[in-house]
């Protein structure tokens, strides 16, 4: 029962390296250069902890040597860990992305450092190990996603910046508010101390079921979830690529990682409603999604509404909260992660190199990047899961799970979504990439050879985590045991006499 | 006296609403101090408002006072405090950028077509 330093480190490397960014001053190389190097050190020691993970199980860290249940405790058991590798990988790529895209001037006004600082805010959410550190983990990532949406000042930055913060800020109040409720009903802020006392507890908890629903209305706002989307296309619209990239690939995913933690710890009473509506909202964000989709030509638009669709995937496979489904879920996750991070980078590529949003007005641009283009179909068709890419097997577990539970329905809904995403960005690839030659004079000449290094080092990742996952299948397997079984996450409690 | 301080709460997370549901931005800004002030004195409210006693435990003392929530108060607060600050400064270079503090005029994101 010691203050172990690793677990910590993911947190603490960028986030000190944000304050050394800030004391040196604008200097935009050396900026680039600390994150680049700080981003490889969490890499490092986000890969220390996988293994170390798979080897002694869950690693728990107490802050100040608290005995459990009270003090801070960080958590790392295998999803905190695959998940802190997976962003420490995106972080890295969309740093060396950001070199030749962000602009200098963005990069001056300490673009990295809140770079820095929400990577340490989303990695503190995915290991903390105690409800209320998560929301101000939230908080942190939060504030710094508001200056990165606002970072520049154009005037739809503003406006949709405005918009963001306003509903993030009624939800981290609300989030606030369930905490509120849930200390007063279970007395303790531990997550696996709250799921211990709940789990034991032979007595009616049917308040659980109203905290659950401020939770879920929480969560399912900064996942962008059925009725509460309605400001991430608007919002992620706003800001430039990288930033966009961050957002896609990480923010959504925090609201997802955290509705799957609290319903698998502390909504264990009355599943047959909590885990029901879940299914339905996920299912709805599925069709809603799918029709944003399909009826945008903007590329933008398109690969915005399509983090919509994968949210609902993976949520209708945290809502089995079986061991396929959440397997299922867990390896959707990772995988979408990575590839919208490349969808994103590949589709900020054609804007920087055209200068158009709007795909219909591309055309024939194979002849000029033929490997970009072949990258980009790549990507459409991991992003679509077509095997062997990884989302396949998310899938296959995420379908098999329904299909188990008898609910056909939602099963068949998956199924058809992997069409719509399908065809909604091989749309992209047809018009942009084939079609009618457009008019190549137009073509801005960007210094691109970092931002195309960034976004094929990202699909490659994906490809190899497609031929890799049955290597990784005891990783998966134990990253989704805490979530179906979650007795084995909150072992680490010593036994209270 | 919980009961008031719900009550109480429940007034500010009201007005906080009406406050948000109107168009210019400082009034918006207003409601969400407003709203987070209410669902402070929710959060204390529920860790038991309980005078005179002692918030540690120890052998002589068999009636004490729970010091979680004002921790957690002290946490939110400063969070709010920085929100709050964050979107005052916000609102000011919207306002000097769009001429405007109307919300229902922040219509942000192009429409195609």
């Amino acid at each position: 029962m010691t203050t172990n330093i690793l677990p910590l480190l993911p947190i603490m490397i960028p986030f000190f390296a944000g304050i050394i960014m800030l004391f040196i001053g604008r200097r935009p190389l050396a900026h680039r250069v600390i994150a680049t190097i700080s981003s490889l050190l969490i890499i490092i020691s986000a890969v220390w902890l996988v293994v170390l993970v798979y080897q002694n199980g869950t690693i728990a860290t107490f802050l100040g040597n608290w005995a459990p249940p009270f003090g801070i405790s960080v958590v790392i058991d295998m999803a905190a860990a695959l998940l802190l590798l997976t962003t420490a990988i995106i972080t890295l790529f969309t740093v060396i992305y950001s070199f030749q895209s962000i602009g200098i001037e963005r990069e001056k006004f300490y673009y990295y450092v809140m770079v820095m600082f929400m990577i340490s805010g989303v990695n503190g959410a995915f290991s903390t190990g105690d409800i209320f550190n998560m929301f101000v983990f939230f908080e942190v990532f939060l504030l710094a996603s508001y200056v990165l949406i606002t970072l520049g000042g154009t005037k739809i930055q503003l406006q949709e910046g405005f918009k963001y913060i306003l509903v993030n800020m009624i939800s981290s109040n609300f989030f606030v508010l369930g905490l509120a409720y849930l200390y007063s009903v279970t007395g303790s802020l531990n997550m696996a101390d709250i799921h211990a006392k709940l789990e034991g507890f032979e007595g009616n908890y049917s308040i659980m079921t109203l905290v659950a629903v401020v939770f879920l209305f929480v969560f399912a706002t900064k996942a962008g979830v059925f009725p509460l989307y309605f400001w991430l296309p608007g919002s992620y619209y706003a800001p430039p690529m990288p930033a966009l990239v961050l957002f896609g690939a990480l923010l959504t995913k925090v609201g997802i990682y955290a509705i799957a933690r609290t319903y698998s710890l502390f909504f264990i009473d009355n599943v047959e409603f909590t885990h029901q509506m879940l299914l339905l909202l996920a299912l709805a964000t599925i069709i809603m999604g799918s029709i944003g989709a399909l009826s945008y030509a903007d590329m933008k638009r398109i690969i915005i509404y399509n983090i919509l669709i994968a949210v609902g995937i993976i949520l209708v496979g945290v809502s089995m909260m079986d061991e396929a489904g959440m397997l299922g879920a867990f390896y959707y996750l990772i995988h979408d992660m990575i590839i919208k991070a490349a969808l994103f980078m590949l589709v900020g590529f054609l804007i920087y190199r055209t200068g158009e949003t709007n795909a219909e007005r591309l055309g024939g641009l194979i002849k000029i990047h033929p490997v970009t283009g072949w990258m980009f179909f790549i990507a459409t068709l991991s992003l679509a899961g077509v095997p062997p890419f990884p989302g396949f097997y998310g899938k296959l577990f995420i379908v098999q799970s329904t299909f188990t539970n008898d609910n056909y329905i939602a099963g068949i809904i998956v199924l058809v979504s992997s069409l719509v995403v399908l065809y909604s960005v091989v749309r992209i690839f047809i018009s942009a990439f084939w079609g009618e030659d457009m008019d190549f004079s137009r073509l801005k000449p960007v210094k691109s050879d970092k931002l195309i290094f960034a976004s094929f080092a990202m699909v490659i990742v994906s490809i190899a985590f497609g031929l890799a996952a049955d290597a990784l299948y005891p990783l998966f397997e134990m990253a989704a045991q805490s979530f179906y079984d979650p007795a084995s996450y909150s072992n680490y409690l010593p036994e209270v006499e | 006296m919980e009961l008031i301080t719900i009550i109480l709460s429940g007034i500010l997370i009201g007005s906080a609403v009406y406050m948000m549901l109107s168009k210019s931005v400082i009034r918006i800004i207003i409601g969400t101090a407003l709203l987070s002030h209410g669902v402070h004195l929710m959060l204390l409210t529920m860790g038991q408002l309980k005078r005179g006693n002692i918030p540690v435990l120890d052998e002589e003392v068999s009636n004490y006072s729970d010091p979680l929530p004002q921790a957690l108060i002290l946490t939110a607060i400063v969070i709010a405090f920085a929100l709050t600050a964050y979107i005052l400064v916000l609102a000011l270079r919207s306002y000097r950028e769009l001429g405007t503090d109307d919300v229902e005029q922040m219509k942000g994101v192009p429409h195609d077509d």
